[in-house]
């Protein structure tokens, strides 16, 4: 499951923050804020990724860079959503 | 205000390439055109009147005839000069700037630069040393390009003179454009254009048989970090800055023409305006841009003000589809590629000033760099602030402060705010710690550079080409004070002067004039202690205090608004330019060899999409679009007509 969200986040961003540029390295701890791939609108446009793509809330209170600067922190956080039981 | 070209070297034809050169900038001189040939030298000028309407022709000679001199730009303290030269015995025959610089030449010899008051880029041709002098203002309002070609020497105002040079073509320069895409500006003296140069701000250049030098004149200086300040008394501070703030716009209201000012609704512009307004006999007529999106119009306050100052106003609008109409015209003049199309409306606000049959302008440009207003400053201030607890969760909620405009940044985190602006972990000794941010969010635009640009820049890093050219005694300087250097030494002459300033202004056949920038107010407010001009978070906090009883509290109380336009947004949509697709098409791209096809279409398409792009997609389509758009008209990429053909 892991391993599909963490491609599946690697696509949406190299296809909407490099464009498509493979040749870019992105190692899935490489921060992508230091690494000119993020910047403040793109943070909202991958919660609004995560959202869409996988039927979770982001509370405001979740986007930091602990839970979204990297491939690896990322896959994390949503694999973690996902498993949590859902609350009223 | 003008424009002239000509060269050093025995050229063949010279007067025909003059006429070339002179009518290729004649938007900057429509009045009157003028040639000067000798065995080898030649000058070609092109001529707005506005001092010495009857016998200020150019190029104006000497009474012996060996001292000819071409001039771009207005000597404001000529009157004096004049006196003091007819004191000690020299005899002028008209009432024109140009002839004062000769006398002065004459009396002093290059050190003549000391003691104008001005901005300026003239050619001195001195036929007894059988050299070409040549020198630019100290802020780098006028502009002044050069190059070599096949052992003879060419200099113009525009880059389209030269390019009329046989042999010379337009090729574009990929340091330069690294360096656009990372400090948005080149490096003077390096252009967009390949072996192509502009003579660096308050320098001279001196060109003889076998020899080409060049040094600086006048510098950009800041006090001692730990020195005391003359500076105690933050009133007198505060009316002698008055004073000074008055005399240098008193003397650029002189022309023989009506001067008209620039009144953007902010404190800078409102100050000009209001200063000048009691000093314009038939009354003061002032010029604005409104714009259809709230997110950047200030016509309110711009008619608040002009309602205050009972001035003469008018405004042009720039509404959705008028920033791509203009845009070619807008590359054509600012003849290097430009990552914001805020250029583009103050192309139009220039058109809207000659229409009311003005020549001539006062802007509040040049404020924000000497009375530190930028954003930019406040930045790194709470940057430094947050870096001394890096772990605060409450700090950086300053930085929503600093930029409420910005609407990605309302929504962040405290965390994430923190890692945007590199608060806590950037090195408090870079001595581009101010501008570190800027310069890599802005560098991240070189995602899209193609695989061959890539490989020929490989190791280059234009921040750190920049820190070589650091003054020694920059280490030494307050922080606040690093950061303005950088503004006012680079940016400004390389963006704010050029690219939105004499550019867009000569476009038209504007002379905008510069208050702010007179280099005795400069080296004034580069002595006063930080803290009286970013006071707190408060910006130009002296200036306020010095000018308040002139602008209503609405204007002298309100927060920096900075001067934006509409960007990758004007370019896309149901109504896109059809020059828009063809320039950013996978064609059109793959033949200028600079960028990345794919990359660019999904770019492209992202901000078609996807309007609200931030700040790296934004620059980049612009700086995009703005390069190939570039490639187009001067090197005849596309098949259009080449600047150069």
């Amino acid at each position: 499951m892991s391993e599909t969200i963490r491609d599946s986040v690697k696509a949406f961003v190299v296809e909407n923050f490099l464009f498509g540029d493979t040749s870019h390295e992105l190692d899935g701890t490489a921060s992508l804020i230091e690494n000119g791939v993020i910047d403040s609108t793109g943070v909202l446009e991958l919660v609004a990724f995560i959202e869409d793509r996988y039927g979770i809330t982001v509370a405001d209170a979740d986007i930091v860079p602990a839970n979204l600067d990297s491939l690896d922190r990322i896959s994390a956080f949503i694999a973690s959503k996902l498993a949590a039981p859902v609350t009223a | 205000m003008c424009g002239f070209g000509g060269y050093f070297g025995a050229v063949r034809d010279g007067r025909e390439l003059l006429e070339r050169m002179t009518a290729a900038i004649a938007h900057r001189g429509p009045d009157e055109r003028g040639l000067f040939t000798t065995k080898d030298a030649g000058l070609g000028h092109a001529r707005l009147s506005i001092v010495g309407l009857g016998d200020g022709q150019q190029p104006m000679s000497d009474a012996t005839g060996e001292l000819t001199i071409a001039f771009n730009g207005e000597i404001f303290n000529y009157v004096e000069l004049r006196e003091q030269l007819r004191a000690k015995g020299h005899r002028f025959r008209t009432s024109s700037d140009t002839e004062v610089i000769l006398h002065l030449y004459e009396e002093m010899g290059e050190d003549c630069l000391s003691v104008l008051n001005g901005d300026f880029a003239f050619a001195l041709w001195d036929g007894r040393r059988r050299r070409m002098v040549l020198a630019r203002d100290r802020m780098g309002v006028r502009p002044l390009f050069y190059t070599r070609q096949d052992g003879r020497f060419y200099f113009g105002s525009e880059v389209k003179a030269l390019l009329q040079v046989p042999g010379v073509s337009a090729e574009i320069d990929p340091l330069a454009l690294d360096q656009i895409f990372t400090l948005w500006a080149p490096i003077a003296p390096r252009t967009a254009f390949r072996d192509i140069f502009e003579l660096e701000p308050a320098h001279l250049m001196i060109v003889q048989e076998g020899s080409v030098s060049t040094r600086p004149y006048w510098s950009l200086d800041y006090p001692d970090r730990d020195a005391p300040s003359r500076h105690t008394d933050e009133r007198a501070a505060a009316e002698e800055l008055r004073a000074l703030l008055t005399e240098a716009t008193r003397i650029r209201m002189r022309a023989d023409v009506p001067v008209g000012s620039y009144l953007s609704g902010g404190l800078d512009s409102s100050i000009t305006s209001a200063l000048a307004a009691g000093m314009a006999p038939g009354g003061l007529r002032t010029f604005s841009v409104t714009f259809d999106s709230a997110e950047h119009d200030e016509s309110a306050f711009q008619m608040e003000m002009a309602r205050a100052l009972g001035t003469q106003h008018s405004s042009v609008a720039c509404g959705e589809g008028d920033i791509a109409a203009v845009f070619p015209d807008v590359i054509r003049f600012t003849e290097r590629p430009i990552l914001r199309t805020a250029p583009a409306p103050l192309f139009k606000l220039s058109g809207l000033v000659r229409e009311a049959g003005l020549k001539v302008v006062l802007t509040g440009e040049g404020a924000d760099e000497v009375f530190a207003g930028y954003d930019i400053f406040k930045e790194a201030r709470v940057r430094r602030f947050c870096g001394r607890q890096p772990g605060s969760r409450i700090r950086p909620h300053l930085f929503r402060k600093l930029y409420p405009y910005l609407p990605g940044l309302r929504q962040q985190s405290a965390e994430y705010l923190a890692s945007f602006f590199g608060a806590g972990g950037a090195a408090l000794d870079d001595p581009l710690f101010s501008h570190r941010p800027r310069f890599d969010g802005t560098a991240a635009t070189k995602l899209f550079f193609s695989g061959d640009l890539r490989a020929t820049l490989s190791g280059y890093d234009a921040a750190e080409e920049l820190v070589s050219r650091l003054p020694e005694a920059f280490s030494r300087w307050h922080p606040l004070h690093q950061a303005q250097y950088l503004e006012a030494r680079f940016l400004l002459p390389g963006y704010i002067l050029s690219s939105q300033g004499d550019r867009m202004a000569m476009a038209h056949g504007i002379e905008g004039r510069f208050p702010f920038l007179d280099h005795q107010l400069v080296e004034f407010a580069a002595g006063l202690p930080p803290e009286m001009k970013l006071k707190g978070l408060v910006e130009k906090h002296i200036l306020r205090e010095a000018t308040k009883d002139l602008l209503p509290p609405s204007i002298s109380r309100r927060a920096k608004q900075p001067y934006r336009a509409p960007d990758s947004h004007s370019f896309v949509g149901a109504g896109a330019a059809d020059y828009v697709q063809a320039a950013m098409g996978e064609a059109q791209v793959a033949a200028g060899g600079l960028f990345n096809p794919k990359a660019v279409a999904k770019l492209h398409e992202k901000c078609s999409t996807r309007p609200a792009s931030g700040f790296r997609d934004n620059a980049a389509f612009v700086g995009i679009l703005s390069t190939q758009l570039w490639l187009q008209t001067f090197t005849g990429t596309s098949g259009r007509r080449s600047e150069a053909a």
